[in-house]
């Protein structure tokens, strides 16, 4: 009779290459995920050391962050990140990584583009140099961010070093209402437990509400674990997984899809499994959620006020609300529903997938973008732009006055010119509402696509509950 | 590769912020770079200066007369939240920064400051609020970081210990890097990936 394990632990487990006493674990990777921001320096490292990539067939690489959203037959206006995708490309081909590069039809966010092409698959070991590899963890795989040191080192030996995580259960039980989706859960799991309560731990999402989603819903809340602390969140691997899986470029085939998903089946935590820390969200109760703050912990249910620094006992908590209030130019008690919005993005490897585009929309579908707002959107791949294009999305977002991009990673992390000017407000479906973030000066609102749209049509935050027809409308996004 | 850590002594620069993320550390416009060099102009770049790129008025902490040359900073809590960006310790240790002491630190922000002869040290919440208390009276008082010892010296003569990653401390003394150690495990890859077969090949065509 074995130990009951959890998900983490038999990920682990396998992975574990060799530990010494007293060191941390050699960890094997399964797939690493590389973009033009935090590879450089890494691959120089390897020039100066004369070491090469072990394992180029389990690398993959992409431009996203730094690239511009405008049509790609225009030049990039930007010296620096021309000369760092071109870096990219350079490294990609002297050390035999595949590169999806601007112009390919695999291009997109990093993201976006694993699970698309079937790269992503459970049980795995997933690193990246960026925050949001979490994402991947909704295949239930163990997938998290890593520095560029790291980045060398995975690209050097296929491992890197870790201590083992300690696991942190997030039980959403019950059943979302309409109009409320998996932005919303996640959302008002990082208000609750803080924008450092998972860290060193791994989130392990699990209940009703979570089975009873999409695989790009699980990845939606997934994406956003590091911004409630954890360095990875993943959900135990289920049908829904399978069928999104199979059949992807890159999936088992054949025999090997059989023997794949007889491995992956015994994957999830067992009966009687502890966890570290756990906590319950009741998903009948959760209403569309929208951050007021500076951080994705400042997270409001849309229908209440603004808090007060007055009603925060703790001094450290009072001043960082009277500052991110100051900052965001809101009143204490003011309610967030109609305030004024002057862009609205929806994109990002938070929300930026086609479920995504689908319900955005469907809430703009023979409606008008509100005069004087901006309504960006960019599809997180070039796979997701041309099936939005296909489906008549695009038309609809072009017919209601959106500026319809290229895929990229854009206005969330605006390094690529795409970017909110100083005291603009924007609604945003990415993931970081920080000073600044989507544009020195600027400020975010973190909230769902269909929370975005709604708000694009009437110019100020708006629930998007009151939209007619939300019953229909929230079943876009699928169930 | 990091300098060892050996002994230092050194004036502190406190920053009362809690949940600083790392996008306040170097905005993700400065994220452009390819290689690690002159990233000091990009500490903290938002909160020190101004459109046209003089300082604030009044200055940013770090600006203020004093500050340069001081090696360790004294933060509040979820210190480097975040992005990934290690161009965050580099930026901090291109300014000078070599220790930064807090209740604690983000997952991924800590892991690369350890890589980078960055040492944060978590010290528990009335310690941190004994040192506040301290700089608040003497904003030049002296503390001494030793490292090996697992200890700062405060100006009173006592120490507050700390914990650290036995091998991360052991990295940090001799200013190696784990890179160095992984490849001395070449054998156990191999044998390891011997017996686990790749699960994907990203080269073939899709």
């Amino acid at each position: 009779m074995t130990e009951p394990r959890t998900i983490v632990d038999k990920i682990w487990d396998e992975h574990v290459v060799v530990q010494d006493p007293g060191a941390p674990a050699v960890l094997a990777v399964d797939l690493h995920l590389v973009h033009e921001v935090t590879s450089p320096q890494a691959f120089s490292g390897l020039r100066e050391r004369g070491l090469t990539v072990r394992r180029p067939g389990q690398t993959v690489a992409t431009a996203d962050h730094s690239i511009p959203t405008t049509p790609r037959s225009l030049p990039m206006l930007d010296a620096q990140a021309a000369a760092q995708i071109s870096q990219l490309e350079r490294n990609c081909a002297d050390f035999g990584i595949p590169l999806h590069g601007i112009g390919s039809p695999s291009q997109g966010i990093v993201h976006v583009i694993g699970p698309q092409l079937g790269l992503t698959q459970p049980g795995m070991t997933i690193v990246c140099g960026d925050s949001h590899t979490s994402t991947h963890g909704a295949f239930g795989a163990l997938a998290f961010g890593i520095g560029t040191s790291e980045v060398e080192m995975v690209l050097a030996t296929q491992t890197l070093l870790q201590r083992h995580p300690n696991t942190y259960e997030v039980r959403v039980d019950g059943r979302l209402a309409p109009g409320v989706s998996a932005k919303d859960i996640i959302l008002a799991l990082i208000a609750r437990i803080g924008v450092g309560g998972g860290t060193g731990h791994v989130f392990e999402y699990r209940g009703e509400a979570i089975r009873a989603l999409t695989m790009e819903q699980r990845m939606t809340i997934c994406n956003m674990s590091i911004e409630g602390g954890a360095r990875a969140g993943l959900i135990a691997p289920d049908d829904t997984t399978f069928e999104y899986v199979h059949g992807r470029p890159h999936a088992p085939a054949g025999p090997a899809w059989d023997a794949a998903v007889a491995r992956w089946r015994q994957l999830p935590t067992d009966d009687g499994a502890t966890f570290d820390k756990s906590i319950t969200i009741d998903a009948n109760a959760l209403e569309p959620m929208i951050t007021y703050g500076t951080n994705p912990g400042m997270g409001i249910p849309i229908t209440s006020r603004v808090p007060s620094p007055s009603d925060e006992t703790d001094p450290a908590a009072r001043r960082a609300l009277e500052h991110a209030l100051s900052y965001m130019d809101l009143q204490p008690g003011q309610p967030i529903l109609g305030q004024k919005v002057d862009v609205v993005f929806v994109g990002s490897c938070t929300n930026g997938r086609i479920s995504d585009l689908r319900l955005a929309a469907a809430a703009l579908k023979d409606r008008r973008v509100a005069d004087g707002v901006m309504l960006m959107v960019t599809p997180g791949s070039d796979e997701v732009k041309r099936e939005a294009e296909r489906e008549g999305l695009a038309d609809i977002f072009k017919a209601a006055g959106a500026d319809w991009r290229e895929s990229g990673c854009s206005m969330c992390i605006a390094m690529n010119g795409d970017q909110l000017s100083p005291g603009q407000y924007a609604v945003s479906t990415s993931n970081r509402n920080f000073e600044g973030r989507q544009g020195k000066g600027g400020r975010t609102f973190l909230a769902s696509p269909l929370t975005a749209a709604a708000s694009a049509v009437m110019g100020v935050v708006t629930d998007p509950r009151t939209l007619p027809g939300i019953e229909s409308l929230a079943a876009v996004g699928g169930r | 590769m990091a300098q060892p850590i050996g002994v230092f002594t050194s004036k502190v620069i406190p920053i009362d912020k809690e949940n600083v993320d790392t996008d306040q550390i170097v905005p993700a416009r400065y994220l452009k770079v390819t290689n690690k060099d002159g990233l000091a102009d990009a500490l903290f770049r938002d909160w020190r200066f101004e459109e046209d790129g003089s300082l604030k008025d009044p200055p940013f902490i770090l600006d203020q007369p004093g500050m340069a040359g001081r090696s360790i900073l004294l933060v509040g809590d979820n210190f480097g939240a975040g992005s990934s960006r290690e161009h965050a310790p580099w930026a901090l240790t291109s300014w000078g920064v070599r220790a930064i002491l807090s209740t604690g630190f983000a997952d991924i922000f800590r892991s690369n400051s350890l890589k980078n002869g960055l040492l944060p040290i978590v010290v528990p919440a009335e310690v941190h609020a004994k040192l506040r208390d301290i700089i608040e009276r003497d904003p030049d008082a002296d503390l001494t970081v030793d490292l090996s010892e697992q200890g700062v010296l405060l100006p009173d003569g006592s120490t507050v210990d700390f914990d650290i990653d036995p091998f991360a401390k052991r990295m940090l003394l001799a200013g190696t890097d784990e890179l160095g150690y992984l490849l001395s495990k070449g054998a156990d890859i191999d044998a390891w990936e011997a017996a686990h077969p790749p699960r994907i090949e990203t080269r073939a065509s899709a």
